[in-house]
């Protein structure tokens, strides 16, 4: 039988009980003996207590999505069995806290984690017995789990690693006494290059700050919060400032207000926050201030769904104000990703002179994972073009013809007034027809500016190709790869770049019969803006507060790639 | 500079008291930059929406630089800017509808922070530019296009409403009286942190109260205004609060609080005294 090239461990219980800490636990230690660990969380809008659920997906090659089937199912309490027992996939295995007996057959086992780790000396222990399990049920040698503990734990004393080693050795005795077996793991190969293990949230914060970010305000909002406060501890230093705002309303304006005094400035929120900052969005276009703002993308309108999974706010982030408005808008669709936008972003808002949204989504801004660690000697920072010249009698021109002029900075020559009402090229307040017609195509013409041919296309003599956007990228490629392994005749594209969209890829896409868009959302968003652009685009939507399963995808292309073959035979 | 322009067609009309408004911020803009040996372009001029937000427009000489963003959120506007570059002298013209009204929720936080800018407020009790609605500002009972029985609410004591916010810097003028009113503008300038000028500025059209704040001897009316006496110390919060309360308004420095540092010293303070860590060194720490 093959070896497993993968396997799924879900951890579920009650709020404060670890399950967040565990699959982060084994997801590192994974990463560290040389396997991929991946993480994917839900929890309640609460500290403690309420069902809660944390799973680790360990994988000998990266992988992008959390998985289709759980393969391990620890469940703390009995609700928490009952909620996911339906998931465990063919010969799945459920641990459970012997606290409590499930009803119900299959194979299963109990185990006292926390008297088990009293026993092996140290009741911080529970989470290696689990390990210890873990690693007999995947046939892994236990070998990497002691190696962890002595690199981790052996500067605090031989007693703690002693434990641990204790506990590792009774989880996983127990484990093989019950004779269940999930399938042998492929030994791990550590990578050459080296990692860092990260969430997508710090990637964002990180990338901002490699990107030459002077000024981070924001308000605290799930699951936004976390880049607040990394910006918070971490943006400190003469000339930086990060600050937590009263209000939404207050972090956009701020950030103009800071943008227009000559600093990168970047907000993050999510859905509500974002609709608060609809105005102030229009302000930064309409005086063509650089700015970044952030939505990590929750579910649902109003407070919706603060700690799930949704890509509905792709309308909203295009078109955020009223007026004629449309944002530059990145969408990364991977962890490493989020700290390659970040820096994009901050570069196409100096470069485009204009606010540039980057739309992130919980389950990647919460999600922990190994990605080669970014070489910061390569990122490539983009500098605002600022104004150097005399004021006065030759006149400063700030908004003239459809040119970006060089902005001066308060302080320096250049006065002119920025203005959220239509004005002339010195930033007067206008009311002439020609001069509306003229504004509005020069902020719209500026856009070109952030054209880019970089995207990724496989097997592009299909007429029907698979493209999905932001976090749906990972089930969505995992779908691809084992649609070309069946010989399913299917196109890949896949860009983070929304808007403007590589002219390139817009030509191939408009090219097909038939672009597939999976996208987690109810109304097809991203597709119905591809069909408006000439293309003729499909969604394939899912609206459950969680990431699509590649297995559902995969049953799901085949299904409209059949459907459109036969249409197309009858014509 | 905007009258010249022949595509702004913005007016104020005729006697309105943000002309003197407009010149008295002149003078104090002048007083500063000589005082300090600065050039104009150090000082920012960011205005909220209304018939107040224009003045930004029709500043008349070197011009400073200016910011006419949306309604309500001069001072969000101000807080990034003053952050962003902490030698400038920020400054916000606004009127009682953008400021005290929708603008009301950012008052708070910047006093809190002690955000080191000056506020000029326009106060004609009254929604001039959308014609005439009932403001914060509007007397109770009061007749207006959107109170056509009375108005309903109570009207707001914007100095006493500041002197509770926490503004470290409170002063009241009248717009007839601009070179004395540029003195309060150049003091709260001056004001190392949150400064406000509640500015008694009518509208000739929808609210006119020349009268009540002129007073007029003939028709026994007496003035609503008096000037802050000699002998007041602007440090005494409770005689500010006398003041504030005696069914009068004071013209003059009502309050000032020079003990609290400002956002920006406070900032300077602490990036004096964390450490933080370079970039790479914050990389590093999530390297496996």
């Amino acid at each position: 039988m093959a070896k497993r090239q993968d396997f799924v461990v879900r951890f579920a219980g009650e709020g404060g009980q670890g399950v967040v800490t565990a699959a982060e636990a084994l997801a590192r230690i994974a990463a560290d003996v040389g396997y991929h660990g991946l993480t994917f969380s839900t929890f309640p809008s609460q500290i403690l207590g309420g069902p809660t659920w944390t799973q680790a997906r360990i994988s000998t090659i990266p992988v992008l999505s959390p998985g289709d089937a759980v393969d391990v199912l620890v469940a703390l309490n009995e609700e928490a069995y009952e909620g996911h027992k339906e998931d465990l996939g063919e010969n799945g295995v459920v641990i459970y806290d012997s606290s409590f007996t499930p009803k119900g057959t299959g194979h299963m086992f109990g185990m006292p984690f926390d008297d088990m780790a009293k026993e092996a000396g140290d009741i911080r222990t529970a989470n290696m017995v689990m390990m210890g399990a873990l690693a007999n049920l995947v046939g892994m040698s236990i070998k990497y789990l002691q190696d962890f503990i002595v690199n981790r734990y052996q500067a605090r004393g031989q007693a703690i690693v002693d434990a641990n080693m204790k506990a590792i050795a009774a989880g996983s005795q127990r484990a093989a006494g019950t004779g269940f077996q999930i399938g042998e793991m492929e030994p791990p190969t550590r990578p050459s290059y080296k990692q860092v293990m990260i969430k997508g949230n710090e990637a964002v914060a990180l990338g901002a700050i490699a990107a030459g970010l002077d000024a981070y305000i924001g308000y605290p909002i799930s699951p936004a919060t976390p880049i607040l406060v990394y910006m918070e501890r971490n943006l400190v230093g003469p000339g930086k400032f990060a600050y937590q705002s009263s209000s939404e309303i207050e972090s956009i304006a701020a950030i103009i207000g800071a943008g227009y005094a000559g600093k990168k400035s970047m907000t993050a929120t999510s859905g509500p926050g974002f609709s608060l900052m609809s105005e102030g969005i229009g302000l930064a276009w309409m005086a063509e201030i650089p700015c970044v703002i952030v939505n990590v993308q929750r579910g649902g309108p109003a407070t919706g769904l603060p700690t799930k999974s949704e890509q509905s706010d792709f309308f909203a982030a295009l078109t955020p104000a009223h007026g004629d408005v449309m944002m530059p808008l990145i969408a990364p669709g991977s962890v490493e990703e989020c700290f390659y936008a970040s820096i994009l972003a901050l570069n196409w808002a100096e470069r485009y002179q204009g606010p540039v949204v980057l739309l992130s989504e919980h389950s990647m801004a919460e999600r922990s994972q190994n990605i080669p660690k970014p070489d910061l000697s390569k990122v490539v920072v983009e500098a605002r073009k600022v104004y150097h010249g005399n004021n006065g009698s030759d006149g400063y021109f700030r908004y003239d013809g459809y040119e970006l002029s060089p902005m001066p900075l308060p302080g320096s020559p250049g006065a002119y007034v920025a203005n959220g009402s239509e004005h002339d090229a010195i930033g007067d307040t206008t009311h002439l027809p020609q001069r509306h017609i003229q504004m509005t195509q020069r902020r719209f013409s500026k856009l070109k500016l952030l054209e880019e041919n970089v995207y990724e296309r496989d097997n592009t003599s299909s007429p029907i190709a698979l493209m999905p956007w932001g976090g749906s990228k990972g089930p969505g490629r995992e779908a691809y790869d084992r649609l070309r392994a069946e010989h399913v005749d299917v196109a890949w594209y896949y860009t983070m770049r929304l808007h403007p969209l590589p002219p390139k890829l817009l030509e191939e896409l408009r090219q097909k019969d038939l672009v597939l868009v999976p996208e987690l959302n109810y109304l097809g968003q991203f597709a119905s803006y591809l069909r408006s652009q000439g293309v003729r685009a499909q969604a394939i939507t899912q609206y459950v507060g969680l990431p699509f399963r590649p297995r559902d995808l995969v049953d799901r292309v085949k299904e409209m790639v059949g459907a459109s073959r036969r249409k197309a035979v009858t014509v | 500079m905007s009258a010249k322009n022949p595509e702004y067609d913005f007016k104020w009309c005729p006697g309105c008291g943000d002309f003197g408004v407009r010149r008295a911020l002149e003078f104090a803009l002048q007083d500063y930059t000589a005082f300090h040996e600065v050039p104009m372009a150090s000082n920012v001029v960011i205005a909220g929406i209304g018939c107040s937000g224009n003045l930004v427009h029709l500043l008349e000489g070197e011009q400073p630089f200016g910011f006419h963003g949306i309604h309500g959120r001069t001072l969000p506007i101000a807080f990034g800017a003053k952050m962003a570059q902490p030698d400038l002298n920020v400054v916000v013209v606004a009127g009682d509808g953008d400021f005290l009204s929708i603008g009301m929720e950012h008052i708070v936080p910047q006093a809190s922070r002690n955000l080191d800018v000056c506020c000029v407020v326009m106060d004609n009790g009254v929604y001039g530019l959308t014609k005439g609605q009932s403001s914060p500002t509007t007397d109770l009972g009061v007749i207006t296009s959107s109170t056509p029985y009375g108005k309903l609410e109570s009207d707001l004591n914007p100095l006493d409403y500041y002197l509770t916010a926490g503004v470290t810097f409170i002063a009241s003028g009248y717009s007839s009286k601009p070179k004395d009113l540029a003195k309060l503008i150049h003091a709260g300038m001056e004001h190392k942190g949150f400064a406000i000028v509640h500015v008694q500025s009518p509208c000739t059209t929808y609210n006119d109260t020349y009268e009540q704040l002129k007073g007029n001897a003939k028709k026994g009316v007496e003035s609503i205004i008096f000037d802050v006496p000699a002998g007041h110390d602007p440090k005494d919060r409770d005689a500010a609060h006398r003041l504030i309360h005696s069914g009068k308004i004071p013209i003059g420095i009502v309050y000032q609080n020079e003990s609290r540092p400002t956002l920006d010293q406070r900032l300077k303070d602490l990036q004096g005294r964390v450490k933080t860590r370079a970039l790479q060194e914050q990389l590093d720490a999530f390297e496996l």
